[in-house]
């Protein structure tokens, strides 16, 4: 017991003695906190600015910095379904759940993710469309899951929910950098993650966190809370108001 | 112009929800049918959730139904008796159909049910209203009468079962265990596939029961007004995804289309017009038979299941 308390004090002392090493610091916002959406809602974008300073002791770098955003949104159970053949037709035949998957997801960088860093060093730090919901340990159980994860994000890529833009980070200067978050029509509501992580010669330097929400606002939330707060009266006003309609068609286009 | 749909969860652009409600509107005004069993898998082709595809046209089908009933009222063409009949029949069959649709979503075969369930109504229905309007131009054409007369005193076996009940204005004197039934299944097939049912209660109720037309087409309407706005509580209350935006959108266009599908509908050759809509439920059919024979270009797809959403 006490031997772990050493060795974890000692650990926690490396861990200090190797800040002061690391000389730059990232500083990141986001152009709204909030994205509100109204009945005019088509999706919307948002800015994300970041600044990388240094303290002036630290010696310059010989290698560029690179930037990557991931952000993830809100997230929810995943069932994953293939089409196979039974006899002449094609039904839902095997699936697979993912639980606590975002349904949405983007990664900016500011050039490919390869040549950021190598392979491993994404899996580890969770880079890119396919790592980035990897459960830390980072080992699947399951082989057969890799064809339905791949799957999972082939589709969602095809709704423009998962989106990789591995030029979608803009240095204005040699430390300043910006990049735009696209928000689809179809983004699920609820709160998004943004994670901004700073590197030079593959290795994190600094790593920021930042949050916004997606919610409904006005009209479109308060029908959408009706339906599920008050279903009997909804429904009831819905084909009430339906029966309202064929009624005055019948006022408006009466010719007898 | 986009207008972002509440239940749904997507924008989806006024004009084409117009048009498209407007032309199947027409359609259904032409050929005195509600329209649903087009409206439903269009929208299902926008990519709206199958889910709120259906429960939304049933309220769509509600209301364009009531400016038919009105109208049938005031000509005096409307049988409430039967009528009554029919909506008790409908309301358990369109509960059962709400419960049994809940069911198939939870498990994840919700597609398969409504797919197959289109294929084989729609060739079958169809299959069969093209069978009878190219019989019906060959006996026009050979100067036959198009149908035969009924004998006098002569009926099928099952309007003789017991429970018989007089009805006056449908000149019928039948047993209402058939007739019931008959309600029962429409209403539970309706509130599966989001579809009003006209198009099967009107000829089944002509070929079995041997009602006149005339006071058909605002009979089966008046179960139609009541089953579906039956089936759009129901929905409402079980699975939260009528989308009243949708609802409105849809009716508009359905009820200014139908005005002119009516007007047009009195101008031109009543048995030509069969033969289209016989073509034209045969091929939502085949559209659907596409999808279960075909090997898919993407075999997988991604749902959020029941539970998981807000």
């Amino acid at each position: 017991m006490r031997r772990a308390a050493l060795a974890l004090t000692a650990a926690c002392l490396a861990a200090l003695a190797t800040i002061p090493a690391k000389a730059e610091t990232l500083i990141a916002a986001l152009s709204t906190h909030r994205i509100a959406i109204a009945s005019n809602f088509t999706g919307d974008q948002l800015a994300v600015f970041g600044l990388v300073e240094r303290d002036g002791r630290s010696v310059a770098r010989a290698d560029p910095f690179d930037i990557v955003i991931t952000v993830r949104g809100p997230q929810r159970m995943l069932i994953v379904r293939e089409k196979e053949r039974v006899g002449p037709i094609w039904i839902n035949r095997s699936q697979r759940r993912f639980p606590d998957r975002s349904i949405y997801l983007s990664v900016a960088t500011n050039r490919p993710i390869k040549e950021i860093l190598s392979e491993d060093a994404a899996r580890r730090d969770r880079i890119g469309l396919a790592n980035a919901q990897r459960s830390q340990a980072g080992f699947d159980f399951d082989f057969d899951i890799g064809r339905y994860r791949d799957a999972l994000i082939r589709t969602l890529e095809g709704k423009q929910l998962y989106l990789l833009d591995e030029r979608g980070v803009t240095f204005l200067s040699p430390a300043l950098f910006s990049s735009q978050i696209k928000i689809p029509a179809t983004a699920p509501t609820g709160p998004y993650d943004v994670e901004v992580l700073l590197y030079a010669g593959g290795s994190v330097l600094a790593r920021q966190t930042t949050n916004f929400e997606v919610v409904k606002t006005g009209a479109e939330q308060s029908m959408a809370s009706a339906a599920h707060e008050r279903p009997f009266l909804y429904g009831l006003a819905t084909a009430a108001l339906a029966l309202l309609f064929g009624w005055l068609a019948t006022v408006i286009f009466r010719r007898d | 112009m986009q207008i972002y749909l509440p239940i749904a969860e997507l924008p989806i652009s006024v004009f084409l929800v117009l048009g498209l409600s407007g032309a199947v509107g027409f359609i259904s005004g032409l050929f005195g049918v509600g329209g649903g069993f087009l409206l439903t898998p269009l929208l299902i082709f926008l990519d709206i959730p199958p889910a709120v595809a259906v429960a939304t046209v049933a309220a769509q089908v509600a209301g364009s139904s009531m400016t038919g009933v009105l109208t049938y009222w005031r000509r005096n063409a409307l049988d409430f008796k039967l009528g009554g009949i029919l909506v008790a029949g409908g309301l358990f069959g369109t509960i059962m159909g709400v419960l049994f649709f809940n069911s198939m979503r939870r498990l994840g075969q919700l597609e398969l049910v409504i797919t197959l369930s289109y294929v084989t109504l729609f060739t079958l229905i169809g299959g069969l209203m093209l069978f009878d309007a190219v019989r019906a131009a060959m006996r026009d054409r050979a100067g036959k009468p198009t149908r035969l007369r009924r004998e006098a005193g002569s009926h099928p076996p099952w309007m003789g079962l017991p429970l018989r009940m007089r009805f006056p204005r449908s000149q019928l004197y039948a047993s209402v265990i058939p007739i019931a039934g008959l309600a029962v299944i429409i209403g539970f097939i309706g509130a599966v596939l989001g579809v009003g049912g006209g198009f099967m209660l009107v000829p089944a109720l002509i070929y079995f029961f041997r009602i006149p037309p005339a006071v058909v087409v605002g009979t089966s309407l008046f179960q139609i007004l009541v089953t579906m706005s039956g089936a759009t509580v129901l929905h409402a209350v079980t699975n939260q995804s009528v989308d009243i935006i949708l609802a409105m959108l849809l009716l508009v266009g359905g009820v200014i289309g139908a005005q002119f599908g009516g007007r047009a509908a009195r101008n031109l050759n009543v048995s030509s017009f069969r033969l289209l809509l016989a073509l034209l439920i045969l091929s939502v059919g085949l559209r659907f038979a596409v999808d279960l024979f075909l090997p898919p270009n993407e075999p997988y797809s991604v749902v959020v299941p029941e539970g998981a959403q807000r």
